[in-house]
């Protein structure tokens, strides 16, 4: 049976703004296939957006939605997760969005390991705004903020998480939208901060002036820097170099979620429990 | 109305405010002096159920406690000046997107880092335009320890009402002062909480911004069957974003109108001594103190002054002053800033002869220095 679509989408909002051939409708589909295979209810999902292309995700889709300002969409979901916990909120950021301006939110949502699923769609540049350089456009790119060549180093979205404490890290491309749903799904079902890094591809804003003028020639560069994690983790240190693994990256269920860590601080207050101390910490430091 | 008193500081008045008023959540960021109604609340709403994070910047505080209070809380935050100059952008999103919340400010000395640990009132101007945009600013300013408790408790249900953010200024010295406060009892304060609107019909027939030229949104909370879109975009009656001309325009109308066409509902200010004025003396928060002090000293050498004291100062009591300044000759605002409010008593009264006495060095005003003022001037 084909998939009732409509039953998620706002279609009065239809078309998107998004571009012919953008890999943000693929994503969005993926989205509402792995909500759907979750069997949550609409009214018990939150989906919360920032500024960029990706910040017009939440208005296409029938959820409760919030559209933030740029860079806040983890801090923002921060409030609606402890307001609530019982419910699913997912974050949908681009990577200007998620690593510039909110880079440091999303360190912390990472660190604070609070049990929101991150959707951070990476299409290498700013693409809403016309070409500036992101903090994943590859070196060397032409961007209209820097036409001489890129010279700014680049994130890796998936290290940066890992490093600052995020329990679940996963990469996928657009490429495969099925790969995709399955990821998003465990992402969901991941209790703690869930990073969900999808490529995507901007051939308007990144391909054209970048030798990858239409959205399969962008595709296919997307597709010849990713590798299954397996086969990325089996190379040599300098085979990897320029190359990025895709799939789950990092899960880790023992960590502790932050909603449930503060449940614990209304029970000391409440002469529940005693105060929290090192010794219910695993790890200290 | 049943009193009790309580031996306290004005920012952990603030704080035991809020949770009297409903508060379920409080994100916000150290910063001086505005710190202790973190320290406080941060053990008093737990204890309730509630939640209080120290979030990692002053931005992310803001951005908590709007999230918070879309999905229906009553939220508050907590900062003074460089953590308001962080906050202005999502303040704006808050009137834009009409979600209710309580933002003190504990004023110290400005602009940039300034005095941190010293009394200013600077941020007045701030306080009325902190975002980008046009939209009516409403701010309290506590005069009293007394005040920093009912003007928070005010803040809630105001915010409730207008659907927007409200700030309340305390100053360093109120902030940090430490006395007696006769306040409502808890009953008191809860049988007075007005909830904010909230549409009960059929989802289909829901829409939130789909209101009255001067009513604010209704916003029902978020899990409810009621699902709609915040944005900070221009949107229509749904919430959607749009640029349709006429839309937009009725859009940002009615953020002013509905607070302008309604100032009399916040409209508030004190009276001390004003029947038989001569002098009319504009003083508000810490400042006011010393100004009544300083009217006890005038009126015994003679001087027949009086206090005219704001305490909602946005939307400004603007009818009120210029009623005042229509039948008094000698009008002196005091204030710890160069003239902030005083230019709104200029506007509101029409007259360019209105005497000011600013200090800015982040030493409080004395009694003394503002009998010397009034004597010299009038």
């Amino acid at each position: 049976m084909a998939f009732n679509y409509e039953k998620y989408l706002r279609l009065e909002k239809m078309p998107t703004l998004w571009c012919w051939g953008c890999g943000d409708g693929v994503i969005l589909k993926a989205f509402v296939r792995a909500v759907e295979k979750m069997g949550l209810d609409q009214d018990d999902v939150c989906v919360v957006s920032g500024i960029g292309c990706s910040g017009r995700f939440s208005s296409y889709v029938d959820f409760n939605t919030v559209h933030t300002t740029h860079g806040r969409t983890i801090a923002y979901a921060t409030g609606i997760k402890l307001a609530n916990p019982s419910k699913h909120v997912i974050c949908v950021a681009g990577d200007g969005d998620a690593l510039a301006i909110g880079g440091n939110h999303t360190i912390h949502g990472c660190r604070r390991n609070i049990d929101l699923t991150m959707i951070i769609i990476n299409n290498f540049i700013y693409g809403l705004t016309n070409s500036q350089t992101s903090p994943t456009t590859p070196k060397g790119m032409w961007t209209v903020s820097q036409k001489a060549g890129n010279i700014d180093p680049t994130f890796d979205t998936c290290d940066l998480a890992i490093a600052a404490g995020a329990s679940f890290v996963a990469r996928e491309t657009m490429l495969d939208p099925k790969k995709l749903e399955k990821a998003m799904v465990k992402a969901m079902q991941h209790k703690g901060f869930s990073m969900m890094e999808v490529l995507s591809n901007c051939h308007i804003n990144l391909g054209r002036k970048n030798k990858m003028v239409s959205a399969m020639e962008n595709l296919e560069w997307i597709d010849s820097i990713t590798m299954p994690k397996k086969k990325y983790d089996a190379l040599e240190p300098a085979e990897q170099l320029n190359l990025l693994a895709t799939g789950i990256l990092k899960q880790d269920t023992e960590a502790d979620e932050y909603c449930e860590m503060y449940a614990e601080i209304q029970k000391v207050h409440q002469g529940k429990r005693k105060p929290i101390g090192q010794a219910d910490f695993a790890k200290k430091i | 109305m049943e009193m009790r008193e309580i031996i306290s500081t004005g920012n952990e008045l603030a704080a035991i405010a809020a949770v009297d008023a409903g508060c379920m959540f409080f994100g916000g960021y150290p910063l001086t002096p505005s710190s202790e109604v973190m320290h406080v609340i941060s053990d008093l709403l737990p204890k309730k159920g509630g939640v209080a994070i120290q979030m990692e910047d002053e931005i992310a505080g803001i951005c908590s406690v709007i999230g918070a209070a879309m999905v229906g809380q009553r939220a508050l935050t907590a900062t003074s000046g460089p953590g308001m100059s962080l906050k202005a952008e999502q303040l704006g999103l808050a009137q834009m997107a009409e979600v209710p919340l309580v933002c003190i400010n504990v004023m110290r000395g400005g602009p940039s880092t300034g005095l941190p640990t010293r009394v200013s009132q600077g941020d007045i101007l701030q306080s009325k335009n902190p975002s980008h945009g046009d939209y009516k600013s409403i701010t309290f300013c506590a005069g009293s320890l007394a005040e920093c408790y009912t003007e928070v408790v005010r803040a809630f249900n105001v915010a409730d009402r207008f659907m927007q953010p409200v700030i309340v200024l305390l100053d360093e010295t109120i902030g940090h002062m430490h006395g007696k406060a006769v306040i409502p009892t808890v009953a008191e304060v809860e049988a007075g909480i007005v909830p904010r609107k909230k549409f009960d019909g059929a989802p289909e027939d829901y829409f939130p911004y789909g209101v009255e030229h001067d009513e604010p949104a209704v916003l029902n909370p978020m899990y409810e069957g009621y699902r709609y879109h915040f944005t900070g975009l221009h949107h229509d009656k749904h919430g959607y974003p749009t640029e349709e001309i006429e839309t937009c325009r009725k859009l940002i109308q009615r953020l002013e109108d509905k607070v302008a066409l309604h100032e009399d509902e916040v409209e508030s200010y004190e009276e001390f001594m004003m029947d038989d004025a001569d002098v009319m003396i504009v003083a508000y928060g810490s400042v006011s103190l010393a100004a009544k002090e300083s009217i006890r000293h005038l009126r015994a050498d003679g001087i027949k002054a009086g206090l005219f004291r704001p305490i909602t100062i946005w939307p400004s009591p603007a009818t009120k002053i210029k009623e005042y300044a229509d039948k008094i000759k000698n009008v002196i605002v005091v204030e710890l800033n160069i003239g902030q409010f005083h230019s709104e008593v200029q506007r509101a009264s029409a007259r360019l002869d209105i005497e000011g006495l600013f200090k800015v060095n982040g030493r409080p005003l004395s009694p003394h220095e503002i009998v010397s003022k009034v004597k010299e001037v009038f």
